[in-house]
């Protein structure tokens, strides 16, 4: 004990470490939609900080570029075109069941992630030395570059069955019923104006 | 050295040149804003031209009464602008200022400001949802969206560079165009056009569109447009905590503008001087360039109108980002050929 105390990498995770579950339990826990999310970005921000520490530089200020600074912009952008409660959000349904529920699932995969990180590198000794960019490039644009023009199109299909979601053609607007009542919202549009609305109404300020 | 003692020399210098930066940015605004509209602006304060006028600025803001909306949410409402600031000043860890005079050069350079510039967007919601204020939100949302939709651009505008000089540390940057060479039939006064000016030429254009876009200056001042949205998401800000808003923004010019230069204008390099020199002379040189870069932001803030959200978008969609991705092509094509 003694001996894994004295390096200071350990010192580091395991502060690290403390304040990433903090965050993620608080996140779970918070009554408040927008506390929840910004909880989030702490855990995240934590888990750059882990691949730091493993050398990992490139998936550290990915983790910070593509979840912080995209995912979460996006989720506080949904949450706040839609509706922006301050203070406790009295709405949410935490039932017993739903929290037992949740419990297992969060408990189960954690124990499959350990179970499969013990088995898969045991007592390895790990070297963290940085990886450089060019490695890495290199590693992707060789070796893994099918793989990786995969997972390209994967997303291109993503994309574009997002904006065929999300699109309305002309056409289909005449198909509609022209007194469209606000609760029956067909497409994402018109969801969130009707949301947006309901907010206002309410007075959430 | 001691490491800590090194931290504290380096956090220090980057405070010594981002904060009086900022103050001569903001001067100059002033001075020639006002010459741009006949007038002749600060006057009296400090003596001679009004130079003192930002340093009175700053001391009377921080006077003012920290005020907090009684419906806001305190802690959110209190941390946002430390998260501003905190985007724009991390920023400075990989700026070079001289061949060594750097505070960390970082191997991912570039990617690194792309990515802490991106948390100062989370900073401006936040700000925007707390204040408890219907102007302060729809102006965080629009800043927002202006954000995202500008980061595409600034991110594309980047790789050219990159490509070109095969890296994407900065200072790796800065000497492939230190050590670049025009055809050789030319004669070598040429060599004192920093390359990437002319090479890319279109990845600056875009590359200083989106940042100001990015730093929310007119043209691109939806977010806190005054005469529909008041303030936007400052709106409820006062004292100290506005002058870190205020601040941030002209740091922000600082930070972007001395980026660009690093990237299109070839950064601490002067031609036809010596590594050795260029540790002393690097830092006037690069800030002389941030300089000329800050005066192109103010002369067009003074120039244009403000653009509305959907001409902002369609620029940013239909115009930026293809010219972007074209930028790209092109550069790789070439760049495989020769």
């Amino acid at each position: 004990m003694s001996d894994w105390i004295s390096h200071p990498e350990n010192i580091v995770f395991v502060i690290l470490a403390v304040v990433m579950v903090g965050a993620g339990f608080r996140s779970v826990t918070s009554r408040n939609v927008v506390h929840a999310v910004l909880f989030l970005v702490v855990a995240l921000a934590g888990s750059a900080a882990l691949f730091l520490l493993l050398g990992a530089e490139f998936v550290a200020w990915t983790v910070v570029l593509v979840y912080i600074g995209a995912v979460i912009v996006l989720f506080l952008f949904g949450i706040m075109i839609t509706r922006a409660p301050l203070g406790m959000e009295t709405q949410l349904s935490h039932s017993n069941q739903t929290k037992i529920g949740a419990a297992i699932v969060a408990g189960a995969l954690f124990a499959l992630i350990s179970v499969a990180a013990l088995q898969g590198f045991g007592d390895t000794e790990f070297v963290a030395s940085p990886t450089r960019t060019d490695d890495l490039g290199l590693s992707i644009f060789q070796r893994f570059v099918i793989p990786f023009e995969v997972v390209s199109v994967v997303l291109l299909a993503a994309l574009i069955g997002g904006i065929v979601l999300a699109r309305r053609d002309p056409e289909s607007t005449e198909e509609l019923p022209a007194p469209q009542p606000t609760g029956v919202a067909t497409t994402p549009s018109t969801n969130i104006a009707a949301t947006a609305g309901r907010s206002a109404e309410g007075g959430d300020t | 050295m001691n490491f800590w003692l090194l931290l504290l020399i380096k956090v220090g210098l980057v405070l010594g040149v981002m904060l009086p930066g900022a103050l001569v940015i903001i001067f100059g605004e002033l001075k020639i804003s006002a010459h741009m509209q006949s007038r002749i602006g600060p006057y009296f304060a400090g003596g001679r031209f009004g130079w003192a006028q930002p340093l009175a600025d700053g001391l009377k803001f921080m006077q003012k009464e920290d005020l907090v909306p009684a419906d806001a949410d305190d802690r959110v409402y209190k941390l946002a602008p430390y998260v501003v600031l905190m985007g724009t000043l991390a920023l400075f860890v990989v700026l070079p200022f001289g061949p060594e005079t750097v505070a960390r050069d970082l191997d991912l350079g570039i990617f690194y400001v792309l990515a802490v510039s991106s948390l100062s967007t989370l900073g401006v919601l936040m700000a925007g949802w707390s204040s408890a204020n219907k102007y302060s939100l729809i102006g965080g949302l629009r800043a927002a969206a202006q954000l995202i939709a500008y980061e595409l651009p600034l991110v594309l505008a980047v790789i050219g560079v990159a490509i070109m000089a095969g890296s994407l540390s900065l200072n790796d940057i800065v000497t492939a165009q230190a050590n670049w060479q025009w055809f050789d039939t030319l004669p070598t006064w040429v060599n004192i056009i920093p390359p990437y000016m002319i090479l890319q030429a279109v990845g600056l254009v875009i590359f200083l569109t989106a940042s100001l876009a990015e730093l929310s200056r007119i043209p691109f001042d939806m977010p806190i447009a005054e005469s529909e949205l008041t303030m936007g998401y400052l709106t409820e800000y006062s004292g100290l905590r506005f002058t870190m808003f205020f601040l941030g923004e002209y740091a922000g010019m600082v930070a972007m503008a001395a980026v660009a230069a690093t990237l299109f204008l070839g950064g601490y390099w002067l031609p036809f001087v010596s590594d050795d020199v260029l540790n002393f002379v690097g830092p006037v040189v690069l800030l002389t360039k941030v300089m000329l870069i800050a005066f192109v932001f103010i002369w067009l803030r003074w120039t244009f109108p403000r653009l509305r959200e959907d001409q902002l978008q369609t620029i940013a969609w239909k115009w930026l980002i293809p010219a972007g991705l074209a930028n790209i092509v092109l550069t790789g094509f070439f760049k495989v050929v020769f």
